[in-house]
C-alpha cells in the first residue's frame, strides 16, 4: 500500500461525493443546497486539482483536465451565488438555485469521470 | 543530473510546487471558513450577524496578500479580531514557504541547467540558416569559431568547461552563436545541439579528451550519417577506433605536422602552397627556410617525437634522440639526458647537426632546448612544438623557423575540409607533383595575389549554384572558363581569381585548367583569389543579365518591355 496513493484516491473521491451531496435535491429549492457544502467541494476539489500537477502520463493529463474542468464550474456556481445575494441583491431566487444547481451538476459529471479513470488505472495495474 | 528532457521542466516545477500549494489552499479555506461561523457584532435589531462567504473571501483576499483594507462591511465583533489574527499568521507562514519553495526551486542548479539546456534547444530549433556543430570550445574550437564567423556560418558550441561558455559570450561574433555547458560525448545533449537538424552541415569534435570526440564520432555516424564530421585525435589507438566504423576526416595534429614536415622536406615549394592555401583567413603566411639535409636532433621522443622521427628517416636524414627515459626503441641513436642542458646537445653532436626539432609536452623546456642550442650552433633549423596558445609571446620572441601549434593545425585542417570540399583531391595532387612544378605554381600566384591567405572556393555548374550558367547550358551554348571569368564592369577585364582544379563525373581531374577549357553541366570547379572575385563571380553565376555581359560586352535590355522592343526590332 502506498500513502500517496491512499490520500489521491481520497480526495478524488471526496470531491465527487461532496459535490454529489450538493448537487442532489430539488434543483430550485434553496433549503435542499446547503452553502458550506459547497464551500467544501471547492476546496476539495482545488486540492485535488493540486495533487494531480507534475504527472506526465496520458492518464495524468486526463486527470487533471476533468479537475479543472470541475474547478471552473464550481467557482463559476459560487460566483452565480454571492453576484445573485450581494451585487444584484434578487436573493436567493428558485431560478438563481437552478442555475448554481446545475452548475455544480457539470462539476459533478467531470468528478464522476475523474473517479472512472481513478477506477479505471487501478484495474489496469497488474500488481 | 544533466539528462532531463527539456519538457519535463514544467513538470519538475508543478511537482515541487504541490505541497506548498496545497498548504496554501487549507489556509486560506480554515480562514475563510472561520470567518463565516464567528459570530460579529449585534445588527441594529440586536441578531447577532455573521460574515457572508463573499464577504469572508473578499476580506481574506485582502489581508493574507498583506494589503489591508481595514475592517469590511462593518467594525468586528472581538471574536471575529481573535480569529482574524490567528489566520493571518498561519497566511504569512503559507506564503513564506511558498515563497521560499519557489525561490530554491530558481536557484536550484538541476533546475537551472535545464532550464538553460530548454533556452539552447529552443535556439537551435530556431535556426534558419546553416551552421556546424562544433564540440569543445578550447584553443582550437576558438580558432574554428572565428574563422566559421568571417567565413559567414554559423556555430553551435557544446563545451564542458563552463568558463569557456562565458568566454564565448563576452567574444563579439558577428552572429549569435548558441553554446551549452555539457558533456559533448552525450547523444542527448548532441541532439538538442542540432546533430539531426537538417541546416546542420557538419560535426566538428575538438575536445582535449580522445575519449568524448570519439563518443561525438560514433553519435555522429549513427543518428546522421550523411553528416561529415571531423574529429580530433591525439593516440593512434583512438585514430584506429574512429576509423574502423567509418569516420571520415580523422585529424591528429601530430600526425599532420609531420606529413607538413616530411613535404617541406621533401619539396619545400608545395610545404609553402599548402600552407598558403590552407591558412587562417585574415592572415598573412610568411615564407620560411627550407628544412636542411644533414644531422638533426630531436628532444622529447613522445606522440610527436615519434612522428617526426619518421618523417626525418623517412627523408634519409640521420635522427639523433635526446630524451630522460633509456632508449625504447634501440633502432635510433639514443642519449638518455637532459635535452635543456648543453651537455646532452653536446653530446647529441648538436655542432655539426643542422636542425633540431623540440617535441616534449612542456613548452618552457622547449624553449629552453632551443635557445640552447642556437647558442652552440646559431645556424641551427629550429622546430618547436608549442602546447598552449598562451605562451605565443615567447614563442613569437624566439622566432623559430617551424612551430607546432595543435590547436592551428586542427583549425586548419578543419576548415580546409569545411569550407572547400574540392582542396583535398588539389592537395594531394600537389603533394605527388615534383618540387619545379609546385615552385613555378607558388610564384605565379604568389605574385598575382600576395603572401596573404587568398580566398578557395568551390562552385558546381548547376541548378542550385549556377541557375544563369545552368540555363545557357541548357540552351546548348559553349561555354569556356576564359570567358566566364571576367570582372562584370566597362572592358571586363580578367577576374582577380584562377581555377586550380576541374572535376568532371567520369573524368580524370583536370589541374589548372587553361581559358580554352569548355564548361559542362555538373563540372566541381575549385578557385583561388581575392574575395571580391569571388563575389563578382558569384553575381555572374546567379544573374543572367551579367552573365550576358560578362559574355558579349554588351548590357542587354532588361525588363518585359524593352525585351520585347529589341525581339521587335
Amino acid at each position: 500500500m502506498n500513502l500517496e496513493k491512499v490520500i489521491f484516491g481520497f480526495f478524488i473521491v471526496f470531491a465527487a461525493t461532496l459535490n454529489f451531496g450538493f448537487f442532489i435535491g430539488e434543483i430550485d429549492n434553496p433549503s435542499h443546497h446547503d452553502i458550506y457544502e459547497l464551500f467544501a467541494a471547492i476546496v476539495v476539489n482545488l486540492i485535488a486539482t493540486v495533487l494531480k500537477f507534475g504527472d506526465r502520463t496520458q492518464i495524468g493529463a486526463i486527470h487533471l483536465a476533468t479537475s479543472l474542468v470541475a474547478d471552473l464550474q464550481l467557482l463559476a456556481a459560487a460566483m452565480v451565488w454571492g453576484y445573485a445575494v450581494h451585487v444584484a441583491g434578487t436573493g436567493l431566487s428558485a431560478g438563481v438555485m437552478a442555475s448554481i444547481v446545475s452548475l455544480s451538476g457539470g462539476a459533478l459529471f467531470a468528478n464522476v469521470i475523474s473517479v472512472i479513470i481513478l477506477i479505471a488505472e487501478t484495474i489496469m495495474q497488474r500488481r | 543530473m544533466t539528462s532531463s528532457t527539456p519538457t519535463s521542466t514544467i513538470f519538475l516545477v508543478l511537482r515541487r510546487l504541490r505541497t506548498p500549494l496545497i498548504v496554501l489552499i487549507i489556509i486560506f479555506a480554515l480562514s475563510v471558513l472561520g470567518l463565516t461561523l464567528v459570530p460579529g457584532p449585534p445588527d441594529a435589531n440586536g441578531a447577532i450577524q455573521r460574515l457572508s462567504f463573499f464577504h469572508a473571501v473578499y476580506f481574506f483576499s485582502y489581508t493574507a496578500t498583506t494589503i489591508g483594507f481595514g475592517e469590511i462591511p462593518y467594525a468586528f465583533s472581538e471574536q471575529q479580531r481573535l480569529w482574524v489574527t490567528l489566520s493571518i499568521y498561519l497566511s504569512v507562514i503559507g506564503w513564506a514557504y511558498t515563497l521560499g519553495t519557489v525561490f530554491a526551486m530558481l536557484q536550484d542548479k538541476n533546475f537551472l541547467n535545464a532550464v538553460a539546456v530548454q533556452r539552447f534547444a529552443r535556439q537551435v530549433r530556431r535556426l534558419r540558416e546553416h551552421f556546424f556543430l562544433v564540440c569543445g570550445y578550447g584553443e582550437t574550437g576558438r580558432l574554428i569559431c572565428k574563422a566559421l564567423d568571417e567565413l559567414g556560418y554559423r556555430a553551435v558550441v557544446i563545451e564542458k568547461d563552463e568558463a569557456k561558455v562565458g568566454d564565448l559570450e563576452l567574444q563579439s561574433y558577428s552572429a549569435d552563436m548558441p553554446a551549452l555547458c555539457a558533456d559533448a560525448g552525450e547523444p542527448d545533449t548532441l541532439l538538442f545541439a542540432g546533430l539531426t537538424s537538417k541546416y546542420c552541415r557538419g560535426v566538428i569534435a575538438l575536445t582535449n579528451d580522445d575519449s568524448t570526440n570519439l563518443a561525438v564520432a560514433i553519435a555522429a555516424r549513427l543518428l546522421a550519417p550523411t553528416l561529415p564530421a571531423l574529429c580530433r585525435a591525439e593516440h593512434a589507438d583512438t585514430v584506429a577506433n574512429m576509423a574502423s566504423f567509418g569516420t571520415k576526416h580523422i585529424i591528429n595534429p601530430f600526425e599532420k605536422f609531420g606529413e607538413y614536415m616530411a613535404l617541406a622536406l621533401h619539396s619545400p615549394a608545395a610545404y609553402h602552397l599548402l600552407l598558403w592555401l590552407t591558412g587562417l583567413p585574415g592572415t598573412t603566411v610568411t615564407r620560411h627556410r627550407d628544412p636542411p639535409a644533414g644531422k638533426w636532433v630531436l628532444c622529447g621522443y613522445g606522440n610527436f617525437g615519434k612522428v617526426m622521427t619518421q618523417a626525418l628517416e623517412n627523408a634519409a636524414l640521420p635522427v639523433t634522440i635526446i630524451d630522460r627515459a633509456p632508449p625504447i626503441d634501440p633502432s635510433h641513436t639514443w642519449i638518455k639526458g637532459d635535452g635543456t642542458g648543453a651537455d646532452a646537445l653536446r653530446a647529441a653532436g648538436i655542432t655539426d647537426a643542422v636542425g633540431i626539432v623540440a617535441a616534449t609536452a612542456n613548452d618552457v623546456n622547449n624553449l629552453s632546448s632551443v635557445v640552447t642550442a642556437r647558442e652552440l650552433n646559431p645556424r641551427l633549423f629550429t622546430v618547436l612544438r608549442q602546447n598552449h596558445v598562451s605562451n605565443r609571446a615567447l614563442f613569437a620572441a624566439f622566432e623559430s623557423d617551424f612551430v607546432m601549434v595543435p590547436s592551428e593545425i586542427v583549425a586548419h585542417e578543419c576548415l580546409a575540409i569545411l569550407t572547400t570540399p574540392l582542396l583535398a583531391p588539389f592537395l594531394d595532387a600537389v603533394r605527388r607533383a615534383d618540387d619545379a612544378w609546385s615552385q613555378h605554381l607558388l610564384d605565379a600566384l604568389t605574385q598575382r595575389f600576395g603572401w596573404d591567405v587568398p580566398a578557395v572556393w568551390s562552385i558546381t555548374v548547376n541548378i542550385a549554384q549556377a541557375p544563369s550558367i545552368y540555363r545557357l547550358l541548357m540552351r546548348h551554348e559553349p561555354l569556356h572558363l576564359g570567358q566566364l571569368l571576367r570582372t562584370p564592369v566597362t572592358d571586363r577585364p580578367p577576374l582577380a581569381c584562377s581555377t586550380l582544379l576541374l572535376l568532371r563525373e567520369g573524368d580524370e581531374p583536370r589541374l589548372l585548367p587553361d581559358a580554352e577549357q569548355d564548361i559542362r553541366l555538373g563540372d566541381q570547379l575549385l578557385l583561388v583569389g581575392r574575395e571580391s572575385a569571388r563575389k563578382d563571380l558569384d553575381l555572374t553565376l546567379f544573374n543572367g543579365h551579367t552573365l550576358d555581359f560578362v559574355l558579349t560586352g554588351r548590357d542587354a535590355p532588361s525588363g518585359l518591355i524593352w525585351e520585347k522592343l529589341r525581339s521587335h526590332t
